[in-house]
């Protein structure tokens, strides 16, 4: 009797326990996206093409939210900031373009000529996050709004002058989305592409996404990545610990920040267009809730979470539209989306306790 | 008088955390105005047996109790601890709670002032009443006299030293008229010697007044000091029920460990006649609530050398000025090399390591393994468990090694944990400075500052901890500074003692001299 407690009792704490470690949250959206797949084929929907619907979204996003990686392990909190990488990705973008490159060349000019806007931009950025340790989230959020807001002037006034991104009918000043077919569109989706019916597989968007994501797993099982989580942790045991609190933190943000660079490059390439102006905007918020949907919190962050997360997300976003075109013949995606990113945002702040400080 | 029912009656209290049984057959008896001290060591279930008593959320939570309380032979159950103050019952935890701006007086009856009505509240409601500041002073005076000490009222809580702190919290309960039975959770912890001495007299008077009292704490003179009788708990059980007037200090440390623990130095050696490895010229160190003015001191080869005095008299800053952790400036001599102050990794590259009183704060990676907090500062300073990849391009962490290494110290200090890979913050308070000493041993020094190693923690893990120290020193030859404030305990291990008082070092004395000797030393300067 008592040995089948003994048994018993851990076997259904361990599920509890699990079940505890998936969150709430999660399983409820899990859930949600299932039904969501299930209904699919009764609303007309095809439902292979709603799966490569969802490895595209997947391929494209997944790197911005691999962004919040290095900030979020350094105790920076969650990149709100994010424009101010993307920024730097449609610097690098927009110059390969000007410059005359073309192709998949196009698209490693654009990395390559972004990684020093984006270190530049990390730097300044960073520093101003170390004088305010303690409400990074916020100031973030309102420097992004500000990067966004000045480039809005920049790209007006910077003298560009390639037709393709030019307004046609001055010349000057570039056009706030323009395609990029010629330059890399689809350089990495359709890299190794997999099509079986209607099923088609972004292998080459997958890869890349699987190499960054390697390298950052890589780095924190590296001696500067262990005393990266360490500080986030708790930084002032690292800095008992000799280690140089502000430089970690710093390059937590460069990385985070070069990252972002890099994953407008994907994005776009993935979705054929450039979008200027105020579509930075729209990046941070999405990327923000899909890592928290993940399981990540303000202070710990994993490569699981990322991919999980990008899933449950984009899955979402995808999905819901489709089948409520199927069923009411209404459009609420924008809505839905809205609600669920700063749903999941604001029930991650509130539970930003479970991290001991 | 004997029918009349004791004021509070416990009958085979019964708890579980999910299967893990943490109390067994609790049976209690306190009659009033009677002075219960509790003792055991950290994890034996005081405090939660007190959280039942008290109504505490985190109980029903986790599936209630079993058993009875009787109070005053009648049977309660409070759901919440609101329900238990309307019963009479006041509890003083181990961290303040307190409101840091607001005066001793606000404080103390906060949610329960004194009211005037005005022309607005007589409209709108009794939420407008104006505070009775007079009457408040008033009650709030009587409350603090009732404990036979002097606090300024209307001193504003941060501004106080952490005793007054202490002291508010206790007055805050005494002020409530209906106050039958208060518990005391280690109130003395934080105290000075004067204090915790001012905090035992008002214990009797409240005792005096019919008030009961639970005391707990790890201070065993105390106890004796002040107790009607001791009831002594181990692993969820009380072992032993007596008058204090019948046992000892040994007797109880006995049977809280449930074997016997040597406090005096079996093995005192002649004090080493050695080179200076260490000299402190002129140090001055702005470390809030522990300044240090003008320290001189030198530190001989291989010993132990303790440094005691009063709190706040400076000398928990002589080790974090020179670690680098507050802003200091002086001379530090190590091995005839001057250390660069204000720069943790200079003195960490010079083979010190630093055990900090701290342990939450700086001490510990609490949402981190233990494997994690073990080896961190020897990987990150000394490049220990690393592996080089792609021909040293990468310094890549060798989780075998760390494993190994934790491991290792887990089972010579006897950390008790479920995992090398379990969390710090789900330690108690005494493994988890276990684990501080672990991360300061894997850096292999060459010179420990170990700063109240033994705060808070039981008797177990305290001689633990002080073997811990003594073996590390003798077998390693390590030379040892260990900074506390009790006294008996760096005689148990030092060999020679220095004494802060005002920020200077008021003398040094080899560690067998008499307690009254280093008394005097402590008060000698003291601003």
């Amino acid at each position: 009797m008592s040995e089948m407690n003994k048994t018993g009792a851990p076997v259904a704490g361990k599920v509890r326990e699990a079940l505890r470690e998936f969150g709430l949250p999660r399983l409820i959206i899990a859930a949600f996206l299932l039904l969501m797949f299930i209904i699919a084929p009764f609303t007309g929907a095809n439902f292979w093409s709603q799966i490569t619907n969802v490895f595209n979204r997947f391929s494209w996003n997944a790197v911005l939210v691999l962004a919040m990686v290095p900030m979020v392990h350094s105790g920076c909190g969650l990149n709100f900031g994010l424009p101010v990488g993307i920024i730097a990705g449609l610097l690098g973008a927009t110059l390969s373009i000007e410059w005359g490159f073309t192709g998949p060349v196009s698209f490693f000019m654009a990395i390559l000529i972004a990684t020093p806007f984006a270190i530049a931009f990390g730097l300044a950025y960073g520093w101003l996050l170390n004088k305010i340790k303690g409400g990074e989230m916020m100031i973030a959020t309102y420097v992004g709004f500000s990067v966004v807001s000045f480039f809005c002037m920049m790209w007006l006034v910077l003298p560009y002058t390639k037709g393709d991104m030019a307004w046609g009918f001055e010349g000057t000043g570039l056009r706030t989305t323009f395609p990029i077919d010629k330059y890399y569109g689809g350089v990495l989706s359709n890299f190794l592409r997999i099509q079986i019916g209607k099923l088609v597989i972004p292998t080459g968007a997958l890869l890349f996404f699987a190499l960054l994501a390697f390298l950052i797993w890589a780095f924190l099982h590296t001696k500067t990545g262990t005393a990266m989580t360490a500080v986030g942790s708790n930084p002032v045991f690292a800095r008992a610990a000799g280690i140089n609190v502000d430089r970690i933190r710093m390059l937590s943000v460069v990385m985070s920040t070069w990252l972002a660079a890099v994953g407008i490059l994907v994005y776009e390439q993935g979705f054929g267009f450039v979008q200027l102006y105020n579509a930075p905007f729209n990046m941070a918020l999405p990327a923000v809730s899909a890592i928290l949907i993940g399981g990540a919190t303000a202070n710990k962050a994993s490569i699981t979470n990322v991919v999980i997360g990008t899933i449950l997300f984009q899955g979402i976003v995808t999905m819901t539209p489709t089948v409520m075109n199927g069923l009411i013949n209404l459009d609420i995606s924008e809505v839905l989306r809205m609600v669920v990113s700063n749903g999941m945002i604001l029930y991650a702040l509130t539970r930003k306790t479970e991290a001991t400080r | 008088m004997s029918n009349q029912a004791p004021l509070l009656e416990l009958k085979n209290i019964k708890k579980d955390f999910f299967g893990n049984q943490v109390l067994e057959d609790i049976n209690l008896t306190l009659r009033e105005g009677e002075v219960l001290g509790l003792v055991g060591e950290n994890g034996a279930g005081k405090s939660t047996l007190m959280k039942i008593l008290f109504g505490m959320n985190e109980i029903r939570e986790t599936g209630g109790y079993g058993g009875d309380i009787l109070l005053c032979g009648e049977k309660v159950s409070f759901a919440t601890p609101f329900e238990a103050l309307e019963h009479g019952i006041g509890m003083v935890h181990q961290e303040f709670s307190l409101i840091p701006g607001f005066t001793a007086t606000e404080n103390i009856l906060l949610n329960r002032e004194p009211q005037k009505k005005s022309v607005l509240s007589e409209v709108f409601g009794e939420r407008l009443n104006t505070l009775d500041r007079h009457e408040m002073d008033e009650r709030a005076e009587n409350a603090i006299e009732k404990m036979g000490v002097h606090i300024d009222g209307n001193m504003v809580i941060s501004d106080m030293p952490v005793g007054h702190k202490q002291f508010t919290e206790i007055a805050r309960e005494l002020s409530k008229e209906q106050l039958r039975l208060l518990i005391l959770d280690e109130p003395t912890a934080v105290l000075t010697e004067q204090e915790a001495e001012a905090l035992l007299d008002s214990i009797r008077g409240m005792s005096a007044r019919g008030i009961a009292v639970i005391f707990i704490t790890h201070r065993l003179q105390e106890i004796l000091n002040v107790c009607d009788k001791v009831v002594v708990m181990r692993d969820g059980c009380i072992v032993k029920d007596v008058p204090a007037k019948e046992t000892s200090i040994p007797e109880i440390t006995r049977w809280m460990v449930g074997r016997s623990v040597n406090t005096t130095q079996e093995d005192a050696r002649p004090i080493p006649e050695t080179k200076t490895i260490l000299s402190i010229e002129r140090l001055w160190v702005d470390m809030p609530g522990e300044t240090v003015r003008d320290v001189n001191l030198e530190v001989r080869e291989g010993e132990i050398l303790g440094i005691g005095g009063l709190a706040g008299q400076g000398k928990l800053g002589i080790p974090n000025g020179i670690m680098g952790l507050y802003d200091a400036g002086g001379k530090v001599t190590f091995e005839g090399k001057e250390i660069p102050l204000n720069s943790p990794r200079k003195c960490l590259d010079a083979n010190l390591a630093f055990v900090s009183e701290d342990r939450r704060g700086v001490g510990l990676l609490l949402d981190e393994s233990l494997e994690w907090n073990i080896s961190f500062p020897a990987m990150q300073i000394q490049g220990k468990y690393l592996k080089p990849l792609l021909g040293g391009l990468v310094h890549w962490r060798d989780e075998a090694a760390i494993r190994e290494v934790t491991q290792q110290y887990i089972d010579e200090l006897q950390i008790k944990c479920t995992s090398s890979r379990q969390r710090a913050k789900e330690l108690s308070g005494g493994n988890q400075q276990k684990v501080c000493l672990a991360k300061a041993f894997a850096l292999t020094p060459k010179f420990l500052f170990v700063s109240e190693p033994t705060r808070g923690i039981d008797v177990g893990a305290k001689a633990l901890v002080l073997k811990a120290l003594k073996k590390f020193n003798r077998e390693n030859g390590v030379t040892i500074v260990m900074i506390s404030s009790e006294l008996e305990e760096l005689r148990q291990i030092c060999d020679r003692i220095a004494i802060v008082s005002g920020g200077r070092i008021a003398g040094i004395r080899p560690a067998t001299d008499s307690s009254e000797d280093f008394g005097a030393l402590m008060v000698s300067q003291v601003v």
